[in-house]
């Protein structure tokens, strides 16, 4: 099942003397399930382009369809919801509220969509035990390393069951090991839950666990390569 | 849950918070104690003018009010007084011969007012009895005997037991006078009052004045609760009709607007206190914002709305404020409550005080309205304080917020 669609995105940053064509005419379809990473050099438009997926940045041109939504014609507080409730988001860092635990950190977009106490609960403990975290559910973030942070941001991501996952390189400030297992469980949360999983990613061994690999310069997608169908067969 | 999060992230940087919480604190316990200082000196003030100086409630004949003219005088007192005793808000009433006259000692004069009063009513009326310092109230049945207050004493260097002579225009006109011996001497917080009343019996002025019996200028009514004066001054007025009948606000309108300004000025003095404290608050939530711009972006991205993030960083500054107008407040109650028992010697200022007619032993006190009051405009400030900053932390754009390096 496809589950979004990208047709000829173009984006613009204007504000600046010169004109940043950071995405450039970008066509793509994602299917349901999908561990996808984005890769390309710094500047190529990677982030441009995961915000313009998620909703938080408005595209100059072209269409962006989620599960038969176009995200463009959402008026400013549906798009909010419409995020709320179809969009996980992992970002590089500062992911966590500093004064929530772990566990709340998790309940806190359930809590948002407005789920019950008993279920909040029930959800963020068994997602935090998928994350190998259940020990540290009321410690707050400070208290964790930067890899168990990112994996609580990625549980919550979780927690309400979104149409995809956007992670913007959220393995950049983890030492390898981290990186590695914070693959591992995603990998598996993909593969259990069949959550869609969209990743950018400088580090190679990242893009070693891809399924699909998307390489784009300058705002242009260079190269789509699905893994196992291209690759490893 | 987001007055959980606003109530926790105060906490984040506690030495900031605690200085705006410390300030905000000082701020209101100085607005707070000041009140309840001004507010304890208007009401003894009042007090004195009730339960010393003037009572609740006068009846005069109109004519009387405007030129105290000895033969404007009220005939037939017994009945009126018994009339105005039965009603259940009257204490007690005391009526009075009043004249001016000149009161001289061996040494020098002054002009006074004279006041003929039946000692066992007036002590019902007036506290003067409490307030004699050196002597005695009317002791025994001498008919001589006068209360002079302490300002006059020193004035005419006389003491108790000392010979006075009082001077007056008998009702046809004719210069009379009396002898009298101090028999007590009284000491108010007005050294006005003190300098230029005095007390004899009703029956000896009477008899100078040449009145006849059951006459009298004045009828002093005090009440049992003060604050019913109009319900009384109303049954006054139905049987009397021909009588003055005034409270103690419209006989010193001067009390009654000091009174009401007094409020309204200290809720001024506060709202410039809170003011000056709003915009220190100001201050604070944008660095919050500025510190958490990074954090704004992701919980918008995530989907919180903007209305509660609004909501979040209105809390925070409420919170603030509260937890310092709470504690601000709490210290200004409990030394309210320890000064108003123990009094605030203001003796080193007592002339100055006096001559105003306020004590020079203030005690605080305050009322629940004006904490309430307080209490609101606490609030007010911290939503106010916070509304600029609010606006600030929504109108990021979250894209741009989580690019920006921190
Ligand atoms: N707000 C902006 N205004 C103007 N130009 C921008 C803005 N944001 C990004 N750009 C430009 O758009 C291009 C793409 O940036 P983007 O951040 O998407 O790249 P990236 O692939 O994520 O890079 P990195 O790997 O360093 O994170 C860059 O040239 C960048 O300078
Ligand atoms: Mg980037």
């Amino acid at each position: 099942m496809q589950v979004l669609e990208l047709k000829n995105l173009v984006k613009i940053y204007n504000d600046s003397e010169v004109k940043v064509k950071a995405v450039d005419n970008v066509n793509l379809t994602f299917e349901q399930g999908e561990f996808t990473a984005i890769v390309g050099p710094s500047g190529s438009g990677k982030t441009t382009l995961l915000n313009l997926i998620g909703g938080l940045d408005a595209s100059t041109e072209g269409e962006i369809i989620i599960n038969g939504t176009n995200i463009g014609k959402l008026k400013p507080w549906e798009l909010i919801n419409f995020r709320l409730f179809n969009i996980g988001f992992v970002f590089q860092a500062y992911n966590l509220i500093p004064v929530m635990t772990a566990r709340e950190n998790v309940e806190f977009i359930m809590q948002l969509q407005g789920v019950e106490k008993k279920k909040r609960e029930k959800r963020s403990m068994e997602i935090l035990s998928a994350v190998g975290l259940a020990e540290r559910a009321n410690s707050r973030p400070a208290k964790l390393s930067g890899g168990q942070q990112q994996r609580v941001a990625v549980a919550r991501a979780l927690s309400t069951k979104p149409k995809f996952i956007l992670a913007d390189e959220p393995t950049a400030n983890l030492d390898s090991k981290s990186a590695e297992s914070l693959l591992e469980i995603m990998e598996k949360l993909n593969k259990d839950e069949n959550i869609t999983f969209i990743f950018s990613t400088h580090d190679a061994r990242v893009v070693a666990k891809a399924r699909r690999v998307i390489t784009v310069e300058d705002g242009h997608v260079v190269s789509d390569i699905k893994v196992e169908t291209d690759i490893k067969s | 849950m987001i007055y959980s999060v606003s109530w926790r992230n105060i906490w984040r940087n506690r030495t900031r918070s605690l200085v705006i919480i410390t300030a905000v604190g000082l701020g209101v316990f100085a607005g707070v104690f000041t009140i309840s200082f001004m507010l304890g000196m208007v009401n003894q003030r009042i007090d004195a003018v009730i339960s010393t100086e003037v009572s609740n409630i006068q009846i005069h004949k109109p004519a009387y009010l405007e030129s105290s003219e000895t033969d404007d005088y009220i005939s037939g007192i017994e009945g009126i007084e018994q009339s105005v005793l039965s009603d259940e808000n009257v204490g007690a009433v005391s009526s009075r011969i009043i004249a001016n006259c000149m009161i001289a000692s061996a040494e020098t004069g002054s002009g006074v007012q004279i006041f003929g009063v039946d000692p066992s009513k007036e002590r019902e009326v007036s506290d003067i009895n409490s307030r004699i310092i050196e002597g005695d109230y009317f002791k025994g049945e001498s008919a001589n005997q006068i209360i002079i207050g302490k300002k006059l004493a020193d004035k005419l260097n006389v003491g108790i037991r000392s010979k006075v002579v009082v001077t007056l225009t008998e009702m046809d006109g004719t210069i009379s006078g009396g002898a009298f011996r101090v028999a007590g001497i009284f000491r108010t917080s007005n050294v006005l009052f003190d300098e230029s009343r005095v007390y004899v019996r009703s029956g000896r002025l009477r008899e100078l004045l040449q009145l006849e019996e059951n006459t009298a200028h004045q009828i002093a009514v005090s009440l049992k609760n003060n604050g019913t004066e109009e319900i009384v001054i109303k049954g006054i007025k139905e049987n009397y009709p021909q009588l003055s009948s005034l409270s103690w606000s419209d006989l010193m309108p001067d009390m009654k607007m000091m009174n009401e300004s007094m409020g309204f000025m200290m809720y001024i003095v506060v709202g410039i206190i809170l003011l000056a404290l709003g915009f220190g608050i100001v201050n604070t939530m944008l660095m919050v914002i500025l510190e958490r711009v990074k954090e704004f972006g992701m919980l918008m991205a995530v989907g919180m709305s903007r209305a509660s993030i609004f909501r979040m960083v209105v809390m925070e500054s409420v919170f603030l404020s509260i937890t310092g107008g709470a504690i601000g407040i709490g210290v200004a109650l409990l030394i309210t409550a320890i000064t108003g028992k123990t009094g605030i010697d203001l003796s080193f200022w007592s002339d100055g005080l006096n001559s105003m007619g306020f004590d020079s032993i203030i005690y605080p006190w305050i009322g629940i309205d004006s904490v309430i009051v307080v209490t609101i405009l606490v609030i007010i400030t911290g939503i106010t304080a916070a509304i600029y900053p609010a606006k600030k932390a929504i109108e990021l754009n979250p894209s741009e917020s989580l690019r920006i390096d921190m």
